[in-house]
């Protein structure tokens, strides 16, 4: 890859905000974010990924990216998953087993509805966002 | 068909011990009979976090927060907020009566936590550059390359108020003054990533959730104090980390974010990782050097300070994990709006790693200021099993035990050292009343004496003396005067030991004969362990009268220790008894007891 001059990284910083924008709204694209730091792993965040992707596949969902976190900070409701996708609340779901993450693609993503008693609440604002 | 609104109730225990639960019910009764059943759903949450504001409700996608929520409260919930739009005000949270109700579950307040040093982390791909630039990531670097001098930056720093976090709470800024005074010529900027307390994790999530956050900021402060070379200590026992790290360092490099003339700009700057063995001691900053030097891991004394004469005898700066991860963002917004977190003398946020007796554990951050009741009760949901808190410790093996009586003292560096213990690097445990701390000193000195390195005296010989006396104690075998012995040992290592190691590592006596001389004493003249942890001063008995004869203790006791016939009382023998608990957990009828 080339070296970056100043003006490069400006133009790929703008340019990939806006591709994380489109992901939210325009492009209709759905968003599962796996936490894999260690606490993640240890508690089975493998498991939890290869089941989402067997889903994911099985459904035949085509406009699903399925991204890797560090930790969240929910250690007490490791593995967690993010889905972020149009016309639904971004939520986070702790205690992600394989028959959870099943759940997610079947009842969230494509029933659009919440998976009871496996939600946990965000832990912070996010400061670069809100100033 | 998505559903239009969500009704999120929280299903932590104290949420649903107040009443959680007939408010699903009710919900889901008042929506049906509104017809909203297909708009709105209802769902159970695991835990919110205000936990003694609860029942809690939440409604998506607006967010609006409802506190303390009764089954009688729902209807007119579903009747105002879900059907008309309005908020239920009388129900949001009242921080002040003279304010306004906050109705926004976005807002700062609701959010006890605040993240400055895990900003991105669960939010980016740490394997991905491109996630960490899109979210501000090296526009600092950007900054300081192209618009500040290295005064600048360092006067940025002072301003800021950052204080180191990897224990002692130096300014950071002083720190790289020092350095950038020196001569110019060869200096190095190096990166204590060498986590090593019991419990602690906090620079590990951040090294594996962000690492491009710290090589920006070890740039940044290579250019302030005039370096070109930086070095990452981190123990080898975290691996994932330092995949995450070599992914990181290789990104950067192919980038031209490390190496010749970054940006285009005249500034050279690389990053090299140096892995720790796990011993303790390198975490201590003139130890680590030697170790990065590849001598054995033992300081020296100070002065002269490593930002004079550091790393191969050159100026070098060495920060934490943690408070490097603060830079960018302090240039990125600047050291006003830095100063503004925390508290007069304590600046920012303080990431902790909460674990023990607590029903949420985890990494959390908070302001400095933020007190020990709202960590351990509205972030960490309250004591696990409905027991009672007994103490926090925090600052690890350096640091002390906080009683119930500081719960709501502020926390920040001074505070935490008035009352006898330390900020320490983050680690945060929480016990309760089975918790002996005679025993948790114990646990924390035998750590110590492990990982002193023995080259001074004081450390090395004074923590086995205070080990045999708290073991002679939790044997039993302790006299009055012990605690003279404790007292004096302790002093003693505190004021002559070398390094930091050896003079921390009696905190954890002396915070503990500070607050609990009395659990002390219940060891030394009753021969009693009040939380009935120490084993050679409890005894387990069956208790004749609820004993079935059932056998099944009889048959679990590794020792044969349990005699007795079938449907008649049980006998332990108490000479021998190993104390091994797996009567009392085989027990169905609560007949065996911890005397």
């Amino acid at each position: 890859m080339a070296k970056l001059t100043l003006e490069d990284l400006r133009k790929m910083r703008e340019e990939k905000q806006k591709a994380m924008d489109m992901r939210d709204s325009a492009n209709k694209n759905i968003q599962v974010i796996v936490g894999m730091g260690t606490c993640g792993i240890a508690a089975g965040a493998k498991d939890a990924f290869s089941a989402l992707i067997d889903a994911i596949n099985e459904k035949g969902l085509t406009n699903v990216l399925i991204r890797q976190t560090g930790c969240m900070g929910l250690c007490h409701s490791e593995p967690t998953v993010e889905v972020i996708m149009p016309e639904m609340p971004a939520i986070i779901y702790g205690n992600v087993d394989a028959a959870t993450a099943k759940e997610i693609v079947e009842k969230h993503i494509v029933g659009h509805q919440l998976i009871d008693n496996k939600i946990c609440d965000r832990p912070s604002i996010d400061i670069i966002t809100n100033g | 068909m998505a559903f239009e609104s969500y009704v999120l109730v929280c299903g932590g225990t104290a949420c649903v011990s107040g009443g959680g639960d007939s408010v699903v019910e009710m919900f889901k009764k008042e929506l049906e009979a509104a017809g909203l059943a297909e708009k709105v759903q209802v769902v159970v949450t695991g835990c919110l976090g205000f936990c003694e504001q609860g029942p809690l409700v939440k409604i998506l996608p607006q967010g609006t927060f409802y506190v303390q929520v009764k089954a009688e409260d729902v209807k007119e919930i579903v009747a105002e907020h879900l059907i008309k739009g309005r908020v239920v005000s009388r129900l949001c949270y009242d921080p002040d009566q003279a304010k306004k109700l906050v109705a926004d579950a976005n807002i700062p307040f609701y959010q006890k936590q605040y993240r400055v040093v895990l900003r991105n982390c669960g939010v980016i791909d740490p394997e991905k550059i491109e996630d960490y630039i899109a979210r501000d990531g090296y526009k600092a670097l950007e900054k300081v390359l192209f618009e500040m001098t290295p005064e600048q930056v360092v006067d940025e720093m002072l301003k800021s108020g950052l204080r180191g976090r990897g224990g002692a709470g130096f300014p950071t800024g002083m720190k790289w003054k020092f350095a950038m005074q020196q001569p110019k010529g060869q200096k190095y900027m190096v990166c204590n990533a060498d986590e090593g307390d019991p419990g602690a994790y906090m620079d590990r999530s951040t090294l594996e959730g962000d690492p491009h956050s710290i090589l920006e900021a070890m740039t940044i402060a290579g250019f302030a104090i005039g370096a070109s070379k930086g070095y990452i200590y981190i123990r080898a026992e975290y691996p994932l980390a330092i995949q995450r790290l070599e992914i990181a360092i290789k990104q950067a490099r192919d980038l031209g974010l490390l190496g010749e003339k970054i940006l285009g700009s005249d500034f050279d700057f690389d990053i090299e990782l140096r892995f720790g063995a796990g011993a303790f001691v390198c975490g201590e900053e003139t130890a680590l050097l030697q170790s990065i030097e590849g001598n054995r891991g033992m300081p020296k004394p100070r002065p002269p300070f490593p930002a004079v004469k550091g790393l191969w005898g050159c100026p070098t700066v060495i920060n934490n994990v943690e408070t490097l991860a603060n830079i960018p963002v302090i240039i990125n917004k600047g050291a006003e709006w830095f100063s503004k977190i925390g508290t007069e003398t304590s600046k920012g946020t303080k990431v902790f790693a909460l674990t023990g007796k607590v029903n949420n554990s985890g990494l959390i951050e908070v302001p400095m200021g933020t007190t020990l009741r709202e960590i351990i009760f509205d972030i960490g949901g309250g004591i696990r099993g409905g027991h009672e808190f007994k103490a926090a410790q925090t600052g690890g093996p350096s640091g002390g035990i906080i009683p119930p009586q500081f719960l709501d003292t502020p926390i920040d560096y001074e505070n935490l050292a008035k009352i006898g213990s330390i900020m320490g690097s983050g680690g945060l445990i929480v016990m309760d009343e089975t918790d002996c701390v005679v025993d948790i000193a114990k646990f924390y000195l035998d750590f110590t004496v492990d990982e002193s390195c023995g080259k001074c005296s004081p450390c090395r010989i004074g923590g086995r003396k205070l080990l045999n006396y708290l073991n002679k104690i939790t044997d039993g075998r302790g006299v009055e005067d012990d605690i003279k012995q404790l007292e004096a040992i302790s002093d003693a290592m505190c004021k002559a030991s070398l390094c930091g190691l050896g003079q921390t590592a009696a905190n954890p006596v002396k915070s503990t004969l500070r607050y609990f001389m009395d659990e002390y004493m219940a060891h030394i003249k009753d021969k009693k362990c009040p939380a009935g942890k120490c084993s050679k001063l409890i005894s387990y008995v069956i208790e004749a009268e609820k004993c079935k004869g059932c056998t099944l203790c009889a048959r679990k006791c590794p020792v044969n220790a349990i005699t007795g016939t079938v449907k008649n009382p049980h006998v332990i023998d108490q000479s021998k008894c190993i104390k091994c608990g797996q009567c009392i957990a085989s027990c169905k009828f609560g007949a065996i007891v911890v005397k």
